[in-house]
């Protein structure tokens, strides 16, 4: 139980996403929790035995360590990864019940159902339409507002993203006004700079996939209101088919991560 | 052997859960068990190297750190997700047990095993009950245990071998607070969960009982 199993659960959410929504799952994955894992935690590895106080008061490191990491960076990351993935669970229960609901018409002999088998409604891709178009945008809107709270959380935290080299300190037991020295913190400030560019970089890609659900939306507005006769079997073709390509381009890249994490 | 057994487990139960006890399943995995192994376990995991006392006596770190911590909050964190996860068992018994009767008998006893009526009905919400009555009880072990849910930085000790009162730190006690207030507010959230499904389920169930009586009744 890691990280791999958080891609399970979101594999299942990538069918229903539009192609924004897959391109931001793939970033995810491979520039933000692979480098987590592979990367980061090996950097801030150390970070406590390695921090030296120039002191042997006994107490005065772990005092002065803990007065300026309330919080580690690693630990504040994979909150962030967590929180932010977590509002894509929403789309899946919704398909969820939607399923369950074809389902049980379909037991009763519900005439309008238009499946043959449980497999089919099993297998069917939504489209994000209708409630589903509310909940797919709720969930896009919390994932802006907890990649946007944690990036502050971090710029108040630390007082910007550079790690410096030297910190003096004065807490109590420390006798007097201490350097305390912490380790690796070129690397450390590369790694942090690496992380914001790609939250950065994530929060644009929710924000263009929430511009563009919107334009959908007005737009498939104006066009019932100007043309009331339109054919939905025709839009259905093409929808399908630019999903099932989609589909293509994200299992490739999926399988590559799959390669990597074994 | 390890934390995939429990995620198993608990993906068996989502099948016969409702929608709520679902939302309870992913609120387990994802805030508690993913949030324990990738972040709270490194917390954790040097907290007895990393104490220190202001003395040289050979012994009284080891006494100290026992006396403070007489079962550290990550194992007890570890206990709590065991314990409020198996009460899901029984209902995973139960429904084996139909299961087992219908294949003995070679007849359909019931309208499909997983079925929540009657007995399992009564099974699923003593699970629930069991549910939070463990939550509350952890709780209450690390309110009790740890004299509320702050980690100090300075504690001060005077047990054999220590020949006075010295003073032992406590690493990280900043993050270790914030993760604890993070798992107590997840229990909370977990507790919250339990006692709606329960209501739920007895509203449902009494409605559908009241309704039939009635029927009957007019008949």
């Amino acid at each position: 139980m890691d990280w791999g199993a958080l891609h399970t659960i979101l594999g299942g959410v990538n069918k229903h996403s539009t192609s924004i929504g897959k391109i931001w799952l793939t970033v995810l994955f491979i520039f933000r929790i692979m480098i987590l894992v592979v990367a980061a935690e090996r950097v801030w590895g150390d970070e406590q035995d390695d921090f030296i106080c120039n002191t042997l008061q006994p107490g005065c490191k772990n005092v002065c360590y803990d007065h300026f990491f309330p919080i580690s960076h690693i630990r504040l990351w994979a909150l962030q990864l967590i929180f932010v993935s977590t509002p894509a669970l929403l789309v899946a229960m919704h398909v969820a019940y939607r399923r369950h609901e074809k389902k049980r018409q379909f037991r009763k002999g519900d005439q309008k159902c238009e499946f043959k088998d449980i497999e089919e409604i099993r297998k069917q891709r939504f489209r994000i339409e209708g409630s589903l178009w509310w909940t797919y945008t709720s969930s896009i809107f919390f994932r802006l507002v907890f990649e946007a709270i944690f990036m502050y959380a971090f710029y108040f935290m630390y007082n910007g993203f550079q790690m410096p080299r030297l910190m003096k300190c004065n807490a109590w037991p420390c006798p007097n006004t201490v350097d305390c020295f912490v380790s690796r913190p070129t690397e450390k400030t590369v790694f942090t700079i690496f992380m914001i560019a790609v939250s950065s970089i994530c929060i644009l890609l929710n924000v263009a996939e929430l511009c563009y659900l919107l334009t959908k939306f007005f737009l498939r507005r104006s066009k019932k209101a100007g043309n009331p006769k339109h054919h939905p079997n025709h839009e259905n073709k093409e929808e399908t088919k630019q999903n099932e390509m989609n589909e293509l381009i994200s299992d490739s890249c999926q399988n590559t991560v799959i390669g990597f994490s074994n | 052997m390890s934390w995939g057994f429990l995620r198993d487990l608990l993906s068996g139960v989502n099948k016969y859960s409702t929608g709520i006890g679902r939302i309870w399943v992913a609120v387990v995995f994802i805030l508690r068990l993913l949030v324990y192994i990738v972040a709270a376990e490194n917390i954790w995991k040097y907290e007895h190297d990393e104490f220190e006392c202001n003395i040289k006596q050979p012994g009284c770190e080891n006494v100290c750190f026992d006396h403070f911590f007489p079962i550290s909050h990550i194992r007890l964190w570890a206990l709590q997700l065991i314990m409020v996860s198996t009460p899901s068992l029984l209902v995973i018994f139960h429904v084996a047990y139909r299961e087992n009767r219908e294949k003995h008998r070679n007849q359909k006893l019931y309208k499909s095993p997983g079925e929540r009526d009657g007995g399992l009905l009564c099974t699923y919400l003593i699970s629930l009950i069991l549910k939070t009555v463990f939550e509350i009880v952890f709780l209450f072990l690390f309110y009790k245990l740890y004299n509320g849910f702050e980690v100090p930085r300075l504690v001060k000790c005077d047990i054999r071998p220590c020949p006075n009162t010295v003073d032992c730190y406590i690493s990280k006690p900043t993050e270790k607070m914030i993760f604890l207030y993070f798992l107590v507010a997840a229990s909370c959230l977990c507790i919250a969960l339990n006692l709606s499904e329960f209501s739920y389920l007895i509203f449902k169930y009494s409605t559908k009982w009241y309704l039939k009586r009635y029927i009957k009744k007019r008949q």
